[in-house]
């Protein structure tokens, strides 16, 4: 479905992407991971044509520079800034953009999968964030595309939309689409990708199943938890106490752990009373 | 291939969002109410004028287009897609099976329809005004007018579509549009002043210095249409009669083609060359 080779993307003096070269087979799930930086939006952004760069990518059989047009049209994306027409309705996001991929129509039952029905007479800055996901997902899905494409497709959701949203996903999968996405989240990895593409400072550094991957770099775990502002630093004090690597920042507590230890924190804080409101997991990359 | 369902999705889409646009209504209707108000102001200053009334709001208008058409379309064309870029809606949008030239001729097209639809609405109702307060004046001249003053506002959305191409936020595209407004109102004709009088230009040079400047070449047109002749311009304007003669509104309307066409050229190619992001 997808065959990047050499594929290179400069910005002046700094090499984002580095001869990176892989292949995607029809109906795999394919996992782009890696720190900020490592050069996985960029990627993305090369396989749909929004970039320029050396080597080759061709989806399809459709190189993208040339059939740019072609390859796009077997593909759906789901972007993390979700960047709509704001003062646009509902209904007629799905239509303008259906009508961009020649779709003659919205089929009902993606409507009421992703649960847009109720919202399609509001405007699209009226949406929380988990909706404009879903009707992100919705314009992606328009037209049947047997591709899609996904950049951190659940970064900017809490945890029961980001349940929902990977519960779709993995629909998808069985459904025999071919996915190909960028996440931090160590579960998003472990249960949705085939394979993981491992990048650092652009270059791809591993290409492996996730359990061959988490066997290669190790357990480490980069938990991070996300407590009431005002017991911010209590827990960081029972944290440290307790002989946790902590520290704090603006958004919470990161810790890193060995990854059998990953509900130890948690029991802590309950114990010390404090709430947890939400954590998350990911493989820890530098540390 | 070019599809120009896509131009037309464009097209309506640019044009809803320029009417949704508080920029564009604002200028839309600083124009409408000082074209509706200049001309009852002919219309009462001129009581038994007769030609010579419609002469003097004619010249006022020709004068209220140079400072603020230009201005509008500079702008708002400056804004299309860096605002688009900015939002980060562009790199979404091109993630589709849509193509840079389509992309950007309908965003054209749209632009130059609602801009060319508000000067119809402030000169329709401006003439309705002149009409009503018994005004005689030349109607195929005040509708020429309204051609040429249209063509000036399509080339000028043209060049604010090339400064969008170029620029990433819309500060610097509003930035740089104003700039060219400024050389096209006031830097450009004291440039072709202080020339012609440190190297004292022939008048063939002179003329051509000034043509080259989009707001020049429709006021000459503008003038062209309402007296039929240059006389008023001096000898530079004797000079461009006498060597063109009736070819003379034939260059013009080239010209301000030409402003069009070479904008949107460039901007196809520096847009398809361009990161999109």
């Amino acid at each position: 479905m997808i065959h990047v080779e050499r594929l290179t993307k400069r910005f002046g003096a700094l090499t984002a992407v580095d001869q990176v070269s892989f292949e995607v087979e029809t109906g795999e799930s394919v996992a782009l991971w890696g720190a900020n930086g490592a050069g996985k939006t960029t990627i993305l952004r090369c396989l749909l044509g929004l970039y320029h760069y050396e080597g080759e990518v061709r989806i399809a059989g459709h190189d993208i520079r040339t059939q740019g047009r072609e390859a796009r049209r077997l593909l759906g994306f789901v972007p993390q800034e979700l960047s709509f027409h704001e003062n646009m309705r509902v209904a007629n996001t799905l239509v303008f953009y259906a009508r961009l991929k020649k779709a003659s129509y919205i089929p009902d039952e993606l409507l009421d999968r992703l649960d847009l029905r109720p919202h399609l007479h509001k405007q699209v800055r009226e949406l929380s964030g988990g909706l404009k996901q879903r009707l992100a997902l919705a314009l992606a899905l328009i037209g049947d595309p047997p591709l899609l494409l996904f950049d951190e497709p659940t970064a900017n959701l809490d945890v029961r939309a980001r349940d929902d949203f990977m519960h779709l996903l993995h629909d998808l999968k069985a459904a025999g689409k071919t996915l190909v996405y960028t996440s931090h989240r160590l579960e998003e990895i472990a249960t949705l990708a085939d394979r993981v593409l491992l990048l650092e400072s652009g270059r791809l550094v591993a290409d492996a199943t996730p359990h061959r991957l988490a066997e290669t770099i190790g357990h480490t775990l980069l938990l991070r938890v996300y407590v009431a502002p005002h017991q911010k630093m209590q827990a960081l004090d029972v944290l440290q106490a307790k002989g946790f690597t902590a520290s704090v920042n603006s958004h919470g507590i990161k810790i890193f752990i060995p990854a059998l230890q990953k509900t130890t924190v948690l029991e802590t804080l309950l114990r010390a009373d404090i709430e947890v409101r939400d954590f998350s997991l990911e493989w820890a990359l530098h540390e | 291939m070019f599809d120009w369902e896509n131009v037309s999705l464009i097209v309506q889409k640019e044009m809803r969002d320029a009417l949704q646009n508080r920029w564009f209504l604002i200028f839309a209707l600083m124009f409408t109410t000082l074209t509706v108000g200049f001309a009852w102001l002919g219309v009462v200053g001129a009581r038994g004028q007769g030609l010579a009334g419609f002469g003097r709001t004619a010249a006022t208008l020709i004068n209220l287009v140079l400072l603020i058409v230009p201005l509008m379309a500079l702008t708002l064309g400056a804004m299309s897609l860096a605002s688009e870029r900015e939002q980060g809606s562009l790199a979404y949008l091109m993630a589709y099976p849509i193509g840079h030239g389509e992309l950007l001729l309908g965003k054209f097209i749209g632009l130059a329809a609602v801009l060319c639809a508000t000067l119809a609405t402030g000169f329709g109702i401006g003439a309705l005004v002149l009409a009503w307060g018994g005004s005689n004046g030349n109607v195929r001249a005040y509708a020429m007018m309204v051609l040429v003053a249209m063509l000036l506002t399509i080339g000028m959305a043209a060049v604010g579509i090339l400064i969008s191409v170029f620029s990433r936020r819309v500060a610097t595209a509003v930035g740089a549009s104003i700039f060219t407004w400024l050389l096209f109102v006031f830097i450009g004709d004291l440039g072709v002043l202080g020339t012609a009088f440190v190297r004292t230009l022939p008048l063939r040079s002179l003329f051509m210095l000034t043509i080259l400047n989009p707001l020049q070449v429709f006021k000459l047109s503008a003038i062209m249409a309402v007296q039929s002749n240059l006389d008023v311009l001096g000898p530079a304007g004797l000079y461009a009669m006498r060597t063109y003669g009736t070819h003379l509104s034939f260059l013009l309307v080239a010209i301000l083609t030409a402003w069009t066409l070479i904008p949107l050229t460039l901007s196809y190619t520096a847009f398809k060359q361009r990161d999109t992001i």
